[in-house]
């Protein structure tokens, strides 16, 4: 009998509990955001949880702290994903060029970055990046090269971050890539052949045009992830020093587990949500429109 | 290729010599390549095993006495086994009930491209986890389910659930449709032919899609630190702890750091050729 009515209705049966959990673990959630960000619920200031209109957001406006936040985030952004794009594309041309022995053994160590636990990772940049006793400005010493203050120094801190960034999920775009060139035909790279192309020509005019919507995928991905970056930023500096790297999702947590104010932090909640869908459509469009 | 051969043996030599000049330059750069994505890993299991004295030490020691003090530490002192174990607890438990759940939807999605639900959980993945994690820190602590395994493992399927979906859509879809519409004529039910037909070819997704729900729930440090709390803390939540003490202990945080990503490492090389896929494949699809 219940048998019969699931294969009737598979098709909504099957579904049914991973629909359940996103109701319940996520749409409802943002829902309740979106209806707290109207409220002046804090915590710390012992203000309940009453509806007090657009005022959080009002606020938000005239926060310095919040533009402070809007700016870390694009310029660690930017900064972290163009390298990871152009070292990431490099990479893999650079291992796609030649086959040699031990090819396994390279993807091996590509994997192990990004697959290692971030904050364990993070807790290493701070012990090489230490200004003093660090191993990096150690070498530079050496050298007689400049020693920056790395994550101490307000100005560097962020060029620091993105380092580590860079370090951590520029394989992701190698391994991206080289699975895309092995998808490529081989025709175009035979005329190219045929009519003299050098290496270089070839890479420009046939290779990496082809692989533009491959790589732009990979970029979309990474600036998902970029500007949400939590777990090194917050294991190696929690925003600092002073609020240089307070990115948005730093200030957020800030907001709602520092000082409990749950209305004020889920007003910067439906801002940050409409930053990263904003820039993602609009990213996934223009991809669209390149490919036509 | 007439041609080549009675110009090459004028150009052999300059062109020899220019080949290993190539092969060298090529070698250097991808050892460079190799050396900076290594380093961070040599530099945390040397210190593991350096006293505090020797972590200091400039120029520092790359041969040296090895000591385990470090290791003792962290899982004597700091009580780490247990943390150990919420974690395991914790990310098997995100990965079998994200199975339960995500392999029916996925299948369905598939069969009958159901792109807006595949879109929405695909949502999960762009939305920043903390969206989610402020509604659900307040709903939790009012059902009183803070510092349970029932509220991590819950927020912990937000980060598993996409990438089950992300991995088995592309993989039932190429199973062909006739393998089931031929168990539903010898009279099989649509959940029994789905058990007994289609999960047994779906062997390797199903071991990406897991590897890849447990190692990220494995290095979630978000969610973790706001639910969990002294009975269900993390991994990740520990080796943080490491640092908010007055004086930091490089050493244990360096044995911490060891003992946190070796099994993943490990676990990710062993797999390397279905992760590497569960990774890319979103990507490569487009």
């Amino acid at each position: 009998m219940i048998s019969r009515l699931i294969d009737r209705h598979q098709r909504w049966i099957f579904p049914l509990p991973a629909v359940i959990f996103i109701v319940l673990m996520m749409i409802f959630p943002l829902g309740y955001t979106l209806w707290n960000s109207f409220s002046g619920w804090s915590l710390t200031a012992g203000r309940p949880n009453t509806f007090i209109g657009p005022v959080n957001y009002i606020d938000i406006m005239q926060d310095g702290r919040f533009w402070n936040a809007v700016w870390n985030t694009f310029y660690f952004t930017a900064l972290a994903m163009a390298l990871e794009l152009v070292l990431g594309v490099a990479i893999a041309l650079l291992l796609d060029a030649k086959d040699y022995r031990g090819k396994r053994i390279v993807t091996s160590i590509l994997l192990l970055p990004m697959m290692a636990t971030p904050v364990a990772v993070a807790m290493v940049w701070l012990l090489m990046f230490e200004p003093t006793a660090g191993v990096i400005n150690f070498v530079l010493d050496e050298l007689s090269l400049p020693e920056p203050l790395w994550i101490a120094g307000s100005a560097t801190v962020i060029p620091s971050l993105a380092l580590v960034d860079i370090w951590e999920w520029t394989p992701l775009i190698t391994l991206i890539v080289l699975a895309g060139l092995t998808g490529l035909p081989s025709e175009p790279f035979e005329a190219a052949r045929v009519d003299g192309a050098s290496y270089w020509q070839t890479l420009w005019r046939v290779t990496l045009p082809m692989l533009l919507p491959t790589i732009s995928v990979a970029g979309l991905l990474r600036f998902i992830d970029c500007i949400k970056t939590f777990d090194i930023i917050y294991g190696m500096t929690g925003g600092g020093p002073g609020f240089s790297s307070e990115t948005l999702n730093i200030y957020t947590y800030n907001q709602a587990f520092y000082y409990f104010n749950f209305g004020y932090a889920s007003a910067l909640l439906v801002i940050f949500f409409t930053i990263v869908t904003g820039v993602s459509l609009l990213v996934a469009y223009t991809r669209r429109q390149l490919e036509v | 290729m007439a041609a080549q051969s009675t110009t090459s043996p004028r150009r052999t030599r300059p062109h020899r010599t220019r080949r290993v000049l190539g092969n060298l330059l090529y070698a250097l750069v991808l050892l460079l390549v190799l050396f900076f994505l290594l380093t961070p890993f040599l530099w945390m299991v040397l210190n593991a095993f350096k006293s505090p004295l020797q972590i200091i030490k400039l120029p520092p020691e790359l041969i040296f006495e090895p000591t385990l003090r470090n290791f003792q530490n962290v899982f004597g002192t700091q009580n780490f086994g247990r943390y150990i174990m919420n974690s395991v607890i914790i990310g098997a438990g995100c990965t079998l009930v994200g199975l339960l759940i995500g392999l029916p939807a996925a299948y369905s999605i598939a069969r009958y491209r159901q792109n807006r639900l595949a879109i929405v959980i695909l949502m999960a993945r762009m939305v920043p986890g903390i969206t989610f994690l402020v509604p659900l820190f307040i709903i939790f602590r009012r059902l009183e389910l803070i510092d349970t395994y029932t509220s991590l493992i819950l927020a912990h399927m937000l980060v598993g659930l996409p990438f089950i979906v992300w991995v088995m859509v592309p993989f039932f879809e190429s199973i062909p449709r006739e393998l089931t519409e031929a168990a539903v004529v010898d009279g099989a039910s649509s959940v029994r032919a789905f058990v007994s037909v289609v999960l047994p070819l779906s062997g390797p997704g199903i071991v990406t899609a897991s590897i890849l729900s447990f190692v990220f729930s494995w290095n979630n440090f978000m969610f973790s630190i706001v639910l969990a709390s002294s009975r269900t803390r993390t991994v990740p939540v520990a080796i943080y702890n490491f640092i908010s003490y007055a004086q930091i202990d490089w050493g244990g945080l360096m044995a911490a750091a060891v003992v946190i990503t070796l099994p993943v490492l490990v676990l990710a090389i062993i797999t390397q050729r279905y992760v590497i896929r569960g990774l890319t494949a979103g990507a490569i699809k487009g």
